[in-house]
C-alpha cells in the first residue's frame, strides 16, 4: 500500500528504531549500585533559595489545599521577613497538583528537576502522596506532608508533619473507651485513609472489649446517606467513628440529624472535619459532635494567638485556621530549623541533622522524631460548638511520640 | 497522488520529530513529558478512527486505557516483587495470605503483554457485539460506554486490597528487568512508545484507505443505506471500536512505565473525556489531527498550569472553546481554512460548504 517513496521512508524509520531502541540499554533492576545516582541537584547560587509549594487548586481537593498552600506562604512570608535562611530569601514556588496523582507525580518531578527547589512542602491525600513518593525517593529529595494519615509508612525522603494514627485515632478511641462507650459504628470514604483507619480501629476494638457494630463505605463525593444512615440508627452503637472525607460530610450530617441522632444519644467523632469543614457544612449540624486533632483554632497559648492573628492579618478576619494549616505552617519552620543546625541545603545533611530539632509550634512544643520522621504531637479531642469553632475537651496531656507502624502496640502486631 | 504522498511525508517528518530533534532538543524531565503525551496520543489515533471515522462517540476510552495500563502494572509490580513474592500494598492494605487467582497470570510477561492489547479489543467485541447488533448508537451509546468506565472505577477503588484502590498501583521500579529510575532506560521507554504511535498511526492509515476505511466512512454518513446495499454496518463499526479499544489498551500499557503509575483518576469520566477532547480540537475525522491535538491539549495543560498554577483551568476551557467553535475540523482543518481565505477568488464569498469532510 505505501508508494515507493513510503517504503523507503517506512524502512529508514524502521532501522532508526531498531538502532536507538538496541543502543540504549542502561541499568538492570539488578545493579543496585546504579540506581538512584548522586542526590537531587539544588540551586543555592542565588541570593535566594527555592522551595516548592505542591498542593491542588482545582478539582476536589481544592476547598481544603488551598488554605495548606496560604498557611505555607504566610510561613514563608514572616521567615523572609526575619532574614530568611542561612542568608538566603525563601522563593515559593507553586504547582497545582489538580487533585489528579499522575499530575502530582509530574509537578513534583518538576520542581526537582527544573526548579532544583531545596524542599517540596504539600500533598494532601494519601493517593497523592503515595504518586509522588517514589519520585522524592528516586531524586533524594525532601517533601513535608502536612496531613494527618493512616500511618503504615517510613520513606526516608518524607518528613510527616500531621498526626500518624497513634496520635490520633488512638486517642480518639482511648476517649471513647474512657466515656464508657462499648460499641461504634464505622462510616468513611471508599479509599485508603478510611479503609486502613478502620482496619486499626477494628484491631483495636477486638483488643479492648468493643463491639464494632457495623461499617459502611460511600464512594468519594458521595451524597446519598439514607441508607447508611438508618443502618446505624438500627445499630443502635453508642457512639459512631466518622472518616467521610469533602462533601460527603455535608450529605450525612444532615441525614443524621434527619433521622432524630444526636450528639448526645449517639456522638460522632470525625477525623477529617476541621474549622474550614465545619463552616461549610452548617453549624446546626455539628453542634456538640467530637473530632479528633492536634490543633485548634482555640488552642491556648502565645504561640497559637500570634499564628491566628497574622493569618487573619492576611487573608480575613473570617477565615479559620485548621489542623493540617498549622501542621503546613510548622513544617516550613522545622525546615528552616534543620538547614540551619545542618549549615547546608544539601538533603543528607538536612536529614541527618532533623532527630531532635525542636519548635514552639501553635499546637505546643513539637520535637522530630531522627527515626521515624514524623514528630511528636498532643492529641486533642474537641466538641464543636454553635460558634463554628472547635473548644477542647480532652487532650493527651504530653506530645505523643510518632509510632506510624503501631509497634508498640500489642493489639496492632497483626496489622502490618 | 498528491493525497497519497502526504501523509507519507508527514509520517516522515515526523519520525524525525520524535527520533531525531526531540530527545536532542528536550531534556530528561522534558522527555518523560513528552511520552506521556505520545500515549495519549495513541488513544487519540484510535478514538479518531471510531468517532472522526465511524461517528460512534467513545466517551469511555478510559476503561480500555485502564485495562491495559492495570494489566502492564499488575506484572511490573509481580516483577518487581519477585517470584512467589506479593506485591507491597497487598500486604499494606489487605488481609490475603496468597495471591488472589486472577493476579496469578500475569506473573508471566508474554501473558501480561499480549493482555494489555488483547483483553482491551476481547471485551470491546463481547460489548460491541452487544451493543451494535441492537442498533445502540448516538447519545446511547456515548451514554453507555461512559457507564462503563465510571462503573470500572468504581469497582477498582472498592478492591483496594487487591487493586490499590485509590492510590492505584504505583511505585513501580522496573520494566522487564530494567531499573525505570535509570535515565538512560527512561529514554527507551520514550523510544518504544514515539515507535509505538508511529505503528498505531501507520496501521490506522491503512485501515482508512481501504476499501473498508470506505465503508466505515459510508456508515458514519448513512447506516441505513450501507444496509440496504447488503452491508451489516455492525460488523463494520465493531472493528473500528475494536481497533480503538486495542489502541487504548497499548496507551494505558505504555502509559505505566513512562509514568510510573496507574490509578482509578486514570480511568473514570472525566479522563475519558479530555481524551475525546484532544481529539476534537486536533479535527477528528484526519489521520495525524487526533494525535496532534491529544498531543497539543496535554502540553498546553502542563505549560499553562506551570505559568499560572491557579487560574490555568479558565485558560485551558477557553483553549477548548475556542477551536471547537472557530474550527470546527480542528486544528488539521486550519491549513485548509487559510488557503482558502487567501486564495482571491470567488471561493471566499461562498461560504463554506456545510458538510465540509477533511481528506487525509
Amino acid at each position: 500500500m505505501f508508494s515507493n517513496r513510503g517504503r523507503r521512508t517506512a524502512a529508514i524509520v524502521a532501522a532508526l528504531t531498531a538502532t536507538v531502541v538496541l543502543t540504549a540499554c542502561g541499568a538492570k533492576t539488578t545493579d543496585s549500585a546504579t540506581a538512584g545516582g548522586a542526590g537531587a541537584a539544588i540551586d543555592t547560587s542565588g541570593s535566594a533559595i527555592k522551595v516548592g509549594l505542591l498542593n491542588s487548586l482545582s478539582g476536589t481537593m481544592a476547598i481544603s489545599e488551598v488554605t495548606v498552600k496560604n498557611s505555607l506562604l504566610l510561613a514563608v512570608e514572616e521567615i523572609n521577613a526575619a532574614g530568611g535562611v542561612l542568608g538566603k530569601k525563601i522563593e515559593p514556588i507553586s504547582e497545582d497538583g489538580a487533585s489528579d496523582w499522575p499530575t502530582f507525580a509530574e509537578k513534583s518531578q518538576k520542581l526537582i528537576s527544573e526548579d532544583k527547589v531545596a524542599a517540596v512542602f504539600g500533598c494532601w491525600t494519601s493517593a497523592s502522596r503515595k504518586a509522588v513518593l517514589p519520585v522524592f525517593e528516586k531524586n533524594k529529595s525532601l517533601l513535608f506532608y502536612p496531613v494527618q494519615y493512616e500511618g503504615l509508612e517510613q520513606s526516608p525522603y518524607i518528613f510527616y508533619t500531621g498526626a500518624t494514627t497513634n496520635q490520633q485515632i488512638v486517642p480518639g478511641l482511648d476517649y471513647l473507651k474512657a466515656q464508657g462507650k462499648t460499641s461504634v459504628y464505622l462510616v468513611g470514604s471508599d479509599y485508603v485513609f478510611p479503609r486502613t483507619a478502620n482496619k486499626i480501629i477494628k484491631a483495636y476494638a477486638e483488643a479492648n472489649g468493643m463491639k464494632v457494630l457495623g461499617e459502611d463505605y460511600a464512594p468519594l463525593g458521595s451524597t446519598e446517606f439514607s441508607t447508611i444512615v438508618n443502618k446505624v440508627k438500627a445499630a443502635g452503637a453508642a457512639a459512631v467513628f466518622n472518616t467521610l472525607n469533602g462533601d460527603s460530610n455535608v450529605a450525612f450530617f444532615k441525614e443524621y440529624k434527619a433521622a432524630g441522632l444526636t450528639a448526645g444519644g449517639m456522638p460522632v467523632v470525625s477525623v477529617s472535619i476541621a474549622e474550614e469543614e465545619v463552616k461549610s457544612i452548617g453549624t446546626q449540624y455539628l453542634a456538640g459532635q467530637l473530632t479528633a486533632w492536634n490543633y485548634y483554632q482555640t488552642t491556648e497559648g502565645a504561640a497559637n494567638e500570634k499564628f491566628v492573628k497574622a493569618y487573619k492579618a492576611k487573608y480575613g478576619e473570617d477565615k479559620p485556621t485548621s489542623d493540617p494549616m498549622e501542621a503546613a505552617y510548622v513544617s516550613v519552620y522545622l525546615w528552616k530549623a534543620m538547614v540551619e543546625k545542618a549549615g547546608s541545603f544539601d538533603v543528607e545533611k538536612v536529614k541527618a541533622a532533623a532527630g531532635g530539632i525542636t519548635f514552639d509550634a501553635p499546637e505546643g512544643k513539637v520535637t522530630v522524631d531522627g527515626t521515624t520522621q514524623h514528630i511528636s504531637k498532643t492529641a486533642r479531642i474537641g466538641r464543636i460548638g454553635d460558634d463554628g469553632l472547635i473548644t477542647e475537651v480532652w487532650n493527651s496531656g504530653q506530645a505523643i511520640t510518632p509510632d506510624p507502624y503501631l509497634k508498640g502496640y500489642p493489639w496492632a502486631s497483626g496489622l502490618s | 497522488m498528491r493525497l497519497l504522498r502526504k501523509p507519507v511525508t508527514g509520517f516522515a517528518i515526523g519520525a524525525v520529530l520524535l527520533f531525531g530533534v526531540a530527545p536532542l532538543a528536550l531534556g530528561d524531565f522534558r522527555l518523560d513529558l513528552l511520552a506521556k503525551y505520545l500515549c495519549f496520543a495513541i488513544v487519540a489515533v484510535g478514538i479518531g478512527l471510531a468517532w472522526g471515522r465511524g461517528g460512534m462517540l467513545t466517551l469511555g476510552q478510559g476503561f480500555f486505557f485502564g485495562l491495559g495500563g492495570y494489566a502492564m502494572a499488575m506484572h511490573l509490580k509481580l516483577a518487581d516483587a519477585g517470584p512467589g513474592q506479593m506485591p507491597d500494598f497487598m500486604l499494606l492494605y489487605g488481609q490475603l495470605d496468597e495471591l488472589p487467582w486472577w493476579w496469578r497470570p500475569f506473573a508471566n510477561p508474554l501473558f501480561a503483554l499480549s493482555a494489555t492489547v488483547l483483553l482491551p479489543m476481547f471485551t470491546a467485541l463481547l460489548l460491541g457485539l452487544l451493543i451494535f447488533r441492537r442498533k445502540v448508537r448516538g447519545a446511547y451509546f456515548a451514554i453507555l460506554s461512559q457507564a462503563l468506565c465510571a462503573a470500572f472505577a468504581i469497582l477498582l477503588i472498592g478492591q483496594q486490597g487487591t487493586t490499590g484502590g485509590t492510590n492505584g498501583l504505583t511505585n513501580i521500579q522496573g520494566f522487564f528487568g530494567y531499573d525505570l529510575n535509570d535515565p538512560v532506560n527512561r529514554r527507551t521507554v520514550y523510544f518504544i512508545v514515539a515507535a509505538a504511535l508511529l505503528a498505531v498511526l501507520a496501521l490506522t492509515w491503512q485501515l482508512m484507505r481501504s476499501r473498508y476505511g470506505e465503508l466505515l466512512v459510508a456508515v458514519r454518513d448513512g447506516e441505513e443505506r450501507v444496509r440496504f446495499l447488503g452491508y451489516d454496518p455492525a460488523n463494520v463499526k465493531l472493528v473500528a471500536y475494536v481497533a480503538a479499544a486495542g489502541m487504548a489498551g497499548l496507551a494505558g500499557a505504555l502509559f505505566v512505565p513512562a509514568v510510573g503509575i496507574v490509578s482509578p483518576a486514570m480511568i473514570g469520566v472525566v479522563p475519558s473525556i479530555e481524551f475525546v477532547i484532544g481529539v476534537a480540537v486536533g479535527g477528528r475525522a484526519s489521520l495525524l489531527g487526533p494525535a496532534l491535538g491529544a498531543i497539543a491539549v496535554a502540553w498546553a495543560k502542563t505549560a499553562l498550569s506551570e505559568r499560572v498554577p491557579s487560574a490555568w483551568t479558565y485558560f485551558e476551557g477557553l483553549l477548548f472553546i475556542l477551536p471547537i467553535v472557530f474550527l470546527p475540523g480542528g486544528l488539521a482543518s486550519l491549513a485548509g481554512t487559510i488557503r482558502r481565505r487567501s486564495r482571491p477568488s470567488a471561493v471566499v464569498e461562498t461560504p463554506a460548504p456545510a458538510k465540509v469532510e477533511v481528506t487525509t
